[in-house]
């Protein structure tokens, strides 16, 4: 580790405001790019465990993608090209001994618009478990992932119902279900909340409350208060023009939440969190 | 929006002027008229055909579906044998084209190979529509038929206790004209799949593999089902075709109107009997024919209703 942390000085003061040992996922010098198009920059920072952190900043500001590089999402992406390192605990998800598939057994995913399967409501929470060769008691698993989403007192009597008969909260909270029966340690949630109306929405962030003793949570959103709701620590990344015209995000700050909306270092942060621009 | 600008905007802003509502208008009504003009042309065609049929419906009745003759001669006409090569021949063809043409659909729709090899493969497949069907006649004669000799006759030599085996192969028949038409429709049935698959949502696609599931999970737990029911769609349609195409079967089937079960045999289906006979048909030879035109039209009514009802049934994306 010594012959990096010359090049990550600089990142140094952002990067350690998380505890190294208490990390779960740390990027080192991550850049993402789409073809000949850099999507983001530079990015190093480390996430908590059993700690909710969010990534805020503007449309293209690159942190969706950096979610991505978490579960190696982005390798479904034609022509996606992630460099630097992401390590989850101690090994790095881009090397190449590792399986995309077992990595995303390990660091589920929740997505903008909920995407249950064409499914029933039980298939839906099972389909994780198959696919991972569980073994125990399917019923059990069921309930259990459905009572810690908050929903199994609304499907119970309809788990044969397809998944796609709920509403979009419902939905929402059955692909949190879906995500939180592969007993993860990190589940990454990109924008959850986008879709849904505000009375889902604080379902959604009370379950988010719940779910960080568990899990360590990854959120990415567009909406500040959600932030201030919901996370321990906030990156915020901003977009920047590039000469080609196309835009790039880079991590602009990154602290513990109440610093970042309260007490900023950077100007652009400050804007930012203040509603001036984004 | 508040009360005074809403006050400030001239009555002529709200107004739209007559032209434009009358263009509108007419839209609206020429569309419709043509939109229904296609409608009663099916059901002008139908009554055309119904009336035809009427003095063979008349004189032969309903024994005409269940008889195996067919003889000018004596006036006596049944179309089991045709029924049954029809529906066995176009069994064949999706039999053939489901598993072909829904590989081909999740090859062109997923990204196992790059873009520039997809698009020269896709436009290849929808060329195989292109082809005249006469020419996929001419083909089945010159060098289907020939190539397939073999298997032919490994089938009656292995499986000839079997009655879909029980004749030595002889060239011309169902067999070929099953394969036949399997190519022909692959590519109404590949497009149709290609289609339905590429539309689903990635979101879908990226909730099946963030969870751990593997690509052919995904593709046959997920995709498939969820395009189920416009694959269903795409096998519909193209059984449809199989059960009306006339040139290349007519060409390869051997038109024998003896009721013979075996797939080795020559056989024929109503659309080849049709194209066959009715040249030199007259009098109730004539009105058979027309007969059988209108239980042609009723297998296709049949099997579209079937498809829309499966559709309707498991439409969940």
């Amino acid at each position: 580790m010594p012959t990096h942390r010359k090049q990550q000085e600089e990142a140094r003061d952002q990067h350690s405001v998380v505890d190294e040992s208490e990390a779960v996922l740390r990027t080192e010098n991550v850049k993402v790019t789409y073809g000949d198009t850099l999507a983001l920059r530079d990015v190093s920072m480390d996430v908590p465990k059993n700690q909710v952190t969010a990534l805020i900043g503007p449309s293209g500001c690159g942190k969706s993608t950096l979610l991505r590089c978490f579960n190696r999402l982005n390798d479904l992406i034609d022509g996606c090209k992630v460099e630097g390192k992401v390590f989850y605990r101690d090994k790095n998800l881009y090397s190449s001994k590792i399986d995309p598939v077992s990595v995303r057994r390990r660091i589920g995913m929740v997505f903008q618009k909920p995407n249950p399967f064409p499914k029933s409501i039980y298939d839906n929470i099972t389909y994780g478990a198959k696919v991972n060769g569980f073994k125990g008691d399917m019923d059990e698993l069921v309930e259990q992932s459905l009572q810690r989403a908050a929903l199994w007192g609304e499907v119970k009597d309809k788990l044969k119902e397809n998944g796609l008969s709920l509403s979009g909260g419902q939905q929402q909270r059955l692909c949190i279900a879906r995500a939180i029966a592969l007993k993860p340690e990190v589940v990454l949630m990109d924008e959850p909340c986008s879709s849904l109306d505000p009375v889902s929405t604080e379902r959604v962030e009370d379950l988010i409350h719940e779910l960080k003793e568990d899990y360590t949570i990854v959120i990415v959103t567009h909406n500040m208060h959600q932030a201030t709701r919901v996370s321990d620590f906030t990156a915020f990344f901003n977009a920047e023009e590039s000469d080609d015209g196309s835009r790039f995000g880079y991590l602009v700050e990154y602290d513990r939440t109440e610093r970042v909306f309260e007490d900023p270092q950077e100007e652009a942060t400050q804007k930012y969190v203040s509603g001036k621009f984004g | 929006m508040t009360a005074v600008t809403s006050d400030d905007r001239s009555e002529q802003d709200v107004e739209r002027s007559d032209i434009e509502k009358a263009t509108d208008r007419s839209f609206i009504w020429g569309t419709g008229i043509l939109a229904i003009a296609v409608a009663a042309v099916l059901l002008w065609i139908a009554a055309q055909v119904a009336t035809e049929a009427m003095p063979a419906i008349q004189t032969i009745g309903l024994d005409f579906l269940t008889r195996s003759t067919w003889d000018p001669v004596d006036d006596i006409y049944g179309i089991l044998p045709a029924i049954y090569g029809t529906l066995i021949s176009s069994l064949i063809a999706i039999l053939l084209a489901v598993p072909i043409g829904l590989a081909c659909a999740i090859v062109l729709s997923e990204n196992f190979l790059p873009i520039s090899i997809r698009t020269p493969l896709t436009f290849l497949i929808e060329l195989l529509a292109a082809i005249p069907s006469v020419v996929y006649g001419l083909w089945g004669i010159y060098v289907l038929i020939p190539f397939i000799e073999p298997i032919g006759n490994w089938l009656h030599d292995n499986f000839g206790w079997f009655p879909l085996f029980s004749t030595p192969y002889q060239g011309p028949g169902m067999l070929p004209a099953g394969i036949v038409l399997a190519i022909m429709i692959l590519p109404i049935l590949t497009v149709i799949a290609r289609d339905s698959l590429a539309a689903l949502p990635t979101n879908l696609r990226w909730g099946s593999y963030g969870i751990g599931a593997t690509r052919w999970r995904t593709i046959f737990s997920v995709l498939i089902p969820a395009a189920f029911s416009g694959i269903v769609g795409g096998i519909m349609l193209a059984l449809g075709r199989a059960l009306g195409e006339t040139m290349a079967v007519t060409l390869v089937i051997g038109n024998s109107t003896d009721l013979n079960f075996s797939v080795l045999a020559p056989s024929v289906t109503i659309s080849s009997l049709l194209a066959s006979q009715f040249a030199e048909a007259s009098g109730l030879q004539e009105d058979a024919l027309f007969y059988a035109g209108l239980i042609l039209f009723a297998i296709t009514l049949i099997v579209n209703i079937l498809a829309e009802i499966i559709v309707l049934r498991v439409k969940k994306y």
